[in-house]
């Protein structure tokens, strides 16, 4: 049996729990926009609305009682208020399909608010935030609660085409800077969101990043060359949401220094950007707490 | 889980022990109760039953672990969990300090894992019984689990019944993926099993059409969910037809009251509800209140009256 070793991390502490715990109810849509290549859903949801924080997200039930389709699909929660829930949906396959074709008087099954808060930042930090596709709907709500605590807000929003960009409107209002970065150059500069966030990030005093996995990693990298904290909220697929199915997983340094397959939904889906071992995501290192059991042993 | 006031006698048992809801977590399917506190009264259900342990803690498989499959979904999971220092130093306590009522999973590679793991879980307070899993078909030996192979599955019974305190009752968890069910389950209450659980997921495939290549990071999973329900149903059926006397914990896509009542009527005298708490956490506390009515409704004054009906 080989020990694994501890790995040293200094930048980030995991992702304190939520506040509250989750509920679920049915809840009536209010509101359903489409927003280029997105539907913006708004959910009235006074008791979730009220439990929530930055970073958090909802789980639904799709395709109704009789559904064939019985895993929850799990989305980032944009913003929470007067108790409205909003929700950026991407029509990916036909559960999303379904979702995006909720109209308003119509009302859906939700569990929520899960997962994980974006930790404060430090003290008066100038906080960078970067979004890539829809995943820049889950900084949303997190711009406004930073500049309501007097901090200093850069943001980027990425995408590979201009209709992908998301919430571009929203935090052009919310954020002190905001750069647009596209790679194919539909919108605002062209190339990944990394041209923008090398040239943002000297001066921030942390990052906080939602997007895909690869963007991820390269917003977590180059925080984390700069001696600056990042926390990232990872997409990862989940059945459930809620803790129970153990799917969701990947590859974290704890506390203690050990890696464990971590689920993204209970302790995600925000994870400090330098504890997540994004280039083992979808293997099994050895040294992963567990790994020898299964037959995976020091190489 | 909300009390539901019906004049049904909704009281039952594993084994010898009595418990107040017929309706179980399913292993694997809820953790070990803590993630479902905000949904379900752990205390009214009729037992948490855990994640299978083992005795090391595991990793499990590397993702992708999970491919939604029609009206279920294939897992490969590959029995993560904390080994069984986590469960007594954390889990177990957790559930017993709240009055819930835990059925343990404990899953091995050899007939001593098993034997050693009921040894360490005797006397434990608020450990109600053992689940002997020797069907999860993500282990290393796949298509070889203990419960294809009558011997096989009566050695690990043998042991862990030799083992295991005299007060928990033993249910020795039956895969579907063999020809004769009936004689595995012979073989096992021969060896001293107190009941059965029927049935673990059927091993299946999907392939990424993209890729073209399989889609679990595990190459094949387990299915669940309400597609492998008539499967299950037709185990239970089986069993108890022959089997009469043994007390069967049944699961398989159970979904609604009306899925359980199903089989209750064909044996079961208690049910475990697995995927469907993915879809609906609540799931435990309404399925018990729909079985409760549905039996209602159908005349029967107890649970018990209503196991193995649709045999008579």
């Amino acid at each position: 049996m080989t020990a694994p070793h501890p790995r040293t991390t200094a930048l980030t502490t995991p992702a304190p729990v939520a506040d509250a715990p989750p509920v679920q109810r049915t809840v009536e849509v209010v509101g359903a926009r489409p927003v280029d290549a997105y539907v913006e859903l708004r959910l009235a949801a006074p008791e979730i609305a009220e439990r929530a924080q930055p970073g958090q997200f909802v789980a639904f039930a799709v395709g109704g009682e009789t559904s064939g389709l019985l895993l929850r699909r799990s989305i980032a929660i944009s913003t929470a208020a007067d108790g409205v829930v909003t929700v950026v949906v991407s029509a990916a396959g036909p559960g999303s399909t379904w979702l995006t074709q909720r109209r308003p008087g119509d009302t859906v099954d939700v569990v929520g608010p899960l997962g994980r808060p974006f930790p404060a930042p430090p003290a008066g930090a100038r906080a960078l935030l970067v979004g890539g596709g829809y995943g820049a709907a889950a900084l949303v709500g997190l711009a406004a609660q930073l500049k309501e605590a007097g901090h200093e807000v850069a943001a980027v929003a990425g995408a590979a085409s201009a209709d992908r960009l998301c919430s571009v409107q929203e935090l052009t209002e919310l954020a002190d800077t905001l750069a647009v970065t596209t790679d194919d150059g539909s919108s605002g500069r062209r190339g990944l969101v990394t041209l923008a966030v090398d040239e943002l990030l000297p001066g921030c005093g942390v990052v906080y990043a939602c997007g895909p996995m690869r963007m991820l990693q390269a917003v977590a990298d180059a925080a984390t060359a700069l001696g600056v904290p990042s926390y990232v909220a990872v997409e990862e697929s989940m059945a459930c949401g809620i803790g129970v199915c153990m799917t969701c997983v990947l590859p974290v340094v704890g506390s203690d220094g050990l890696t464990r397959l971590s689920r993204s939904c209970t302790e995600g889906p925000v994870f400090g950007g330098d504890r997540v071992r994004f280039d083992d995501v979808g293997t099994l290192p050895w040294d992963v707490v567990g790994a020898d059991a299964m037959g995976v042993t020091r190489p | 889980m909300t009390a539901v006031e019906t004049a049904v006698d909704m009281s039952t048992a594993l084994g010898a022990v009595p418990i107040p809801s017929p309706v179980l977590t399913a292993s694997g399917c809820s953790a070990f109760g803590r993630e479902l506190e905000p949904f379900v009264d752990l205390t009214a259900i009729g037992a948490v039953v855990t994640k299978s342990v083992q005795l090391r803690p595991r990793s499990g498989r590397p993702t992708p672990r999970m491919a939604e499959t029609p009206s279920g979904m294939l897992n490969s999971i590959g029995l993560q969990g904390p080994g069984i220092d986590g469960l007594l130093d954390g889990e177990l306590p957790w559930l017993a300090e709240r009055g819930a009522r835990a059925f343990v999973s404990i899953a091995g590679v050899r007939v001593e894992d098993f034997a050693e793991l009921a040894t360490r879980l005797r006397g434990v307070p608020g450990v109600a019984g053992l689940e002997v899993n020797i069907s999860c078909p993500n282990v290393e030996s796949r298509g070889e689990v203990f419960a294809c192979d009558p011997v096989a599955a009566s050695d690990v019974v043998a042991a862990v019944r030799a083992a295991a305190d005299p007060a928990q009752p033993i249910y020795a968890k039956l895969s579907p993926d063999v020809t004769d069910i009936v004689s595995v389950a012979r073989a096992v209450v021969d060896a001293g099993a107190d009941g059965l659980s029927m049935i673990n997921t059927l091993l299946g495939l999907v392939i990424d059409p993209d890729t073209m290549k399989p889609l679990l990071g595990g190459i094949t999973g387990g299915l669940s969910g309400p597609a492998i329900r008539p499967v299950a149903l037709r185990c239970v059926w089986q069993v108890h037809a022959a089997l009469p006397e043994v007390p069967i914990l049944g699961m398989g896509g159970i979904r609604s009251g009306l899925d359980a009542l199903q089989f209750v009527l064909a044996g079961a005298s208690a049910v475990s509800v697995g995927t469907a708490v993915f879809n609906d956490p609540s799931a435990l506390g309404r399925i018990h209140a729909e079985l409760a009515a549905a039996l209602e409704t159908r005349g029967f004054a107890s649970l018990r009256e209503a196991v193995g009906y649709a045999h008579r």
